[in-house]
């Protein structure tokens, strides 16, 4: 165990844990929006930053990326926290106005949309986190959308903004979107997503349209299961 | 369709040449970007395919680095360096230049398919400023008049 203190309070944790587990584990409440169960860390949003004491140095780091040290002193509401993470919602706001879920954030962090940064309108909900594209990557293991072009162009999506062949339809990155930008929409028989539209297979026994046809021949492939076993749907089986 | 399997083909020799594998992503690209003048579609889904990389990564890398060009470009490529240096020295002025003998914007290629414009943030040579980059010919110290003469000679060479 490493023991460590954070805002005064004398905390230990399992070597490897992030500061973030820790922190929250000990009932203090951080922001963040990219750090999800299911992909690696990326440290993308930014909203996660502490502010760190070692010797007599204090520095602000992303919790979500920093393991846990002994002796380590943290700080999660100084005003150079605070202040950092106004600025950083402040900034997310502005690229991506319409998301509900960061304006709910924001309202949390008692931040207000900036007359300084002009608010964008063509970037949608995506704060660029690159969740989903890990999710694909690591999870899924298809890799069939990344991010594309730098800078003020980079958007996410799939190559040439074609429909693509390596998408499976499993809807993954819209699971893990943290703000809800990637649209999926389900109706009967027919899901589409990134431009393509899947045909869902009906379950063969209970007749319920329960998942796109190319993701069960995907995992029948990857795991050698019968594609008949893989037809009834998880309810039935 | 011949004309896509050749371009498949000839990627194939090229990934081959660097190993078949993903870490020569970027020396593959450029050969293809050089052997093509642009990356054509066909390339890059064949160039994914033979180092094993997913189509989307390889896009991702064509698409970052603005020395990669998706679209099919001029027989001539006019790099206008618009660095600092430059920049002080007139470069902007050049590149209306450009834009008005050639009746292109940066990002364009002339109807004959001559001449691509495009800008670039430096060339390191900014002693020799306002730099011009013809194919691989570095034209320094450069002037309107001297603009107008080196594409009469391109527009001449073109003729023979």
């Amino acid at each position: 165990m490493v023991n460590f203190t954070v805002d005064g309070k004398n905390i230990s944790a399992p070597k490897g844990t992030m500061l973030l587990e820790a922190i929250r584990g000990a009932g203090i409440s951080i922001p963040t929006l990219c750090a999800h169960e299911a992909v690696s860390r990326s440290g993308a949003c930014r909203l996660c930053v502490v502010e760190i004491k070692k010797g007599n140095r204090t520095r602000i780091v992303t919790s979500c990326l920093y393991g846990v040290e002994e002796g380590l002193t943290v700080n999660t509401k100084s005003d150079r926290v605070l202040n950092v993470r106004r600025l950083v919602m402040e900034l997310l706001l502005a690229r991506c106005p319409e998301s509900e879920v960061l304006q709910k954030l924001a309202k949390e962090l008692c931040v207000e949309p900036q007359a300084r940064f002009v608010a964008d309108t063509d970037k949608g909900k995506c704060i660029l986190c690159r969740s989903c594209v890990r999710v694909c990557e690591e999870v899924v293991g298809v890799s069939a959308i990344g991010l594309f072009a730098r800078g003020p162009h980079k958007t996410v999506g799939t190559p040439y903004n074609e429909k693509s062949d390596a998408c499976i339809g499993c809807g993954a990155c819209v699971y893990v979107c943290p703000t809800g930008h990637i649209e999926m929409t389900s109706t009967g028989d027919k899901r589409k997503i990134w431009g393509r539209t899947f045909k869902m297979q009906a379950c063969s026994k209970c007749g319920k349209f329960f998942a796109p046809a190319d993701q069960l021949k995907f995992i029948s492939r990857k795991t050698g299961t019968p594609l008949e076993e893989l037809k009834i749907c998880t309810e039935c089986r | 369709m011949t004309k896509a399997m050749s371009v498949a083909a000839k990627t194939k020799q090229i990934v081959k040449k660097h190993g078949n594998d993903k870490s020569g992503m970027i020396a593959v690209l450029q050969d293809i970007q050089e052997t093509f003048n642009y990356l054509p579609k066909e390339a890059l889904k064949a160039a994914a395919k033979a180092m094993k990389v997913p189509f989307s990564r390889v896009y991702e890398a064509a698409t970052f680095y603005t020395a990669f060009s998706l679209k099919p470009r001029g027989k001539n490529i006019v790099k206008i360096c618009l660095g600092t240096a430059c920049h002080v020295r007139g470069a902007s002025a050049l590149q209306d230049k450009f834009e008005r003998t050639l009746g292109i914007k940066p990002g364009e290629t002339t109807k004959d398919n001559k001449f691509s414009l495009e800008t670039v943030n430096c060339v390191g040579a900014c002693a020799l400023g306002p730099v011009v980059v013809i194919n691989t010919d570095y034209h320094g110290q450069m002037t309107m008049k001297k603009i107008d003469k080196i594409i009469d000679n391109i527009n001449k060479e073109g003729a023979q």
